[in-house]
């Protein structure tokens, strides 16, 4: 029995060391994984709450709170009132504290974090300050977080339904035979972009109809623009998922590089929690991942009631994403596996 | 008679190999083309570049004086060493995914007729038997009407009854005035499937030509076989040209009855001799070697 162990083991360690894409993805992910979470937690203890900061100064002398000197709270310097307002009531700040007289703070009644910083705050010994719910606050925590996990959902099946199948299709020679047809690449490409793209659009529908009924959520925006939104959003993941694929014949190297991509827009893209106050770099690298751009549009149209005009920079953003994966997956396809 | 396919001075190298090696032929209209040659011969490698499947180090592939374009990919059916299909199809549904890929058809049901595929059409494709499988893949290279049909290896692996069973298709197929380019690793297959052969070693042609005049113009003796256990003789004592096969002697001589007598005289047992005609084999056999191939 321990020989026979033996020699499976030693036969798949030497597939696996001579496989070197994926041995050089191996050695690879663990890098970038230390490189990422450094990127993402370096510096002192990681903030819990954020809390924005109105003007602390009067009169050239700064104001103090004791409750400025919290842990865990990141205080985010602001000066536009009116614009971190309706930020509190999407949940993307916890609270706004404006200490200049009279001191007051901003919450989203709805905010479990808004509710424990005001627990915080009234015990914190400093003098009294005055509650004011944030205008259109009674967004719920779901309904924020809602379209990030239906974002999430989209951005799943879509890289690895359309990548991992692509991989395995070159892999097994399938592609190869269909290279023997009339078939073009840009052809093969639009079917699996549209065949993946109808079977996310009904889930999504489906889910978004169950959790309705379910649970119910927040949507004030128009449904054809919110359709138009997924439709694009997912477009833009599905030829990303084709970029990816376009050469690689391993599929432990698709795998790798789906995960290099699915992790940083899980984390990034502000699906669980808002990039606000976070570095610079990191809501630039946001800003190019097609998650970022579908999960703001849908927001704004659901939570806010945007209309599709107002979220043109995200569909913008969407489309030339598209374009630009779906040319460079045409341009580096390979049919065959060598 | 024209040319369908012409190949002019192909060659094609890898990292570590130059497979083929300044290959040249034509192939006419109507015609059974067969390559033949031993493992790693370059077989594969330069069907694949006459089918546009890989490009050519250097050299052309020109399908009837023009270089291959959708014409080709339109009009050229292909029937692949190992080909994967897509999961979950059955057979009829897979025919129908590869019919809707060519603006040519052929009628299907007429090609599920001729490739014995009728019994078969909502069978999963995952779950035909070698032969099957064989057959779906012939029919699926025949789904355009084709003016040239690329098989290669199409009966490895196959039993007796299929191979016969797959030679009758190719010559309906040939009798459709289809050129065929046949590789195989039978000689038989290419002896009565061909019109023409080219045997290739080391990625060049060694030998092209109809099979009966590359073996009139390589042999003019026949073969006398006898089992090894009525042989005691050395080749020198009986004065003809003698190897040992395993089982079998064979004497190679273009005198036989002064070969029967001197096997006589020397006490040979003839109740088992056998006296047969040089085949191609024995070509392949003797222009690519005997020792076994890495």
């Amino acid at each position: 029995m321990i020989r026979r162990f033996i020699a499976v083991f030693h036969a798949r360690n030497m597939e696996f060391l001579r496989d070197r894409s994926s041995l050089g993805w191996n050695i690879a992910v663990p890098l970038l994984l230390v490189f990422g979470l450094a990127l993402i937690f370096a510096g002192p203890d990681r903030p819990l709450f954020k809390v924005a900061l109105m003007s602390v100064e009067k009169q050239g002398q700064t104001i103090t709170h004791p409750f400025l000197q919290t842990r865990f709270v990141d205080f985010i310097p602001v000066t536009d009132r009116e614009t971190t307002v309706h930020k509190v009531a999407r949940h993307r700040i916890d609270m706004l504290l404006d200490l200049r007289p009279p001191a007051r703070y901003w919450i989203n009644p709805e905010s479990p974090k808004g509710y424990l910083l005001e627990r915080v705050l009234a015990g914190s010994g400093g003098p009294p300050v005055e509650r004011i719910t944030a205008p259109g606050a009674g967004v719920r925590w779901v309904d924020w977080v809602l379209p990030g996990v239906l974002g999430m959902n989209i951005m799943f099946s879509c890289l690895f339904g359309v990548g991992f199948v692509v991989v395995r299709y070159r892999k097994n020679g399938f592609l190869k035979r269909l290279h023997a047809t009339p078939l073009r690449a840009v052809e093969f490409i639009a079917a699996q972009i549209v065949s993946r793209l109808l079977l996310i659009l009904l889930i999504t529908i489906g889910v978004y109809v169950a959790t309705s009924y379910l649970i119910g959520f927040r949507m004030v925006g128009g449904y054809l623009s919110l359709l138009l939104v997924v439709t694009l959003g997912a477009v833009a993941m599905i030829a990303l998922g084709l970029l990816v694929a376009a050469r690689v014949t391993s599929e432990e190297l698709a795998s790798g590089l789906l995960n290099l991509i699915t992790w940083p827009m899980m984390l990034l893209s502000g699906v669980w929690f808002s990039m606000e106050g976070t570095h610079e770099l990191l809501q630039l690298a946001a800003n190019l991942m097609p998650l970022t751009h579908l999960l703001e549009a849908a927001r704004a149209i659901m939570l806010d009631g945007a209309t599709f005009g107002e979220v043109a920079g995200h569909v913008a953003a969407l489309a030339l994403m598209t374009v630009v994966f779906m040319s460079l997956g045409a341009a580096l396809f390979k049919w065959n596996p060598d | 008679m024209k040319t369908v396919i012409e190949a002019r001075e192909l060659f094609k190298e890898f990292p570590s190999i130059r497979a083929v090696n300044g290959v040249s032929f034509t192939v006419g209209e109507g015609t059974c083309f067969g390559l033949l040659g031993p493992n790693g011969a370059g077989k594969t490698t330069t069907v694949e570049i006459l089918e546009g499947i890989l490009s050519p180090t250097s050299g052309e592939v020109l399908y009837r004086g023009q270089p291959l374009g959708r014409q080709f990919r339109e009009e050229a059916g292909i029937q692949f060493q190992s080909t994967a299909l897509q999961d979950f199809l059955t057979v009829s549904e897979t025919l129908a995914l590869f019919d809707g890929l060519y603006s040519r058809r052929s009628d299907l049901s007429d090609l599920i007729h001729q490739t014995a595929l009728s019994e078969l059409l909502q069978q999963d494709v995952r779950k035909l038997s070698g032969g099957q499988r064989q057959r779906l893949l012939l029919a699926i290279a025949l789904i355009n009407d084709p003016t040239v049909v690329f098989l290669d290896e199409p009966t490895t692996g196959l039993d007796p009854q299929a191979r016969r069973n797959f030679w009758n298709l190719i010559e309906q197929i040939k009798a459709a005035n289809t050129t065929v380019i046949l590789t195989t690793h039978y000689m038989e297959e290419a002896y009565v499937l061909c019109d023409h052969i080219a045997i290739m070693d080391h990625g060049q042609i060694i030998a092209r030509g109809s099979p009966r005049d590359l073996l009139e113009a390589h042999f003019d003796d026949v073969i006398l076989q006898l089992p090894m256990e009525d042989w005691s003789l050395t080749a020198e004592e009986i004065g003809f040209s003698v190897l040992s096969t395993g089982d079998t002697v064979e004497i190679s001589t273009r005198d036989v009855s002064g070969a029967v007598k001197a096997l006589l005289d020397h006490g040979v047992s003839l109740d088992q001799l056998r006296i047969r005609p040089r085949t191609l084999e024995d070509l392949f056999l003797e222009l690519t070697g005997r020792e076994l191939r890495q």
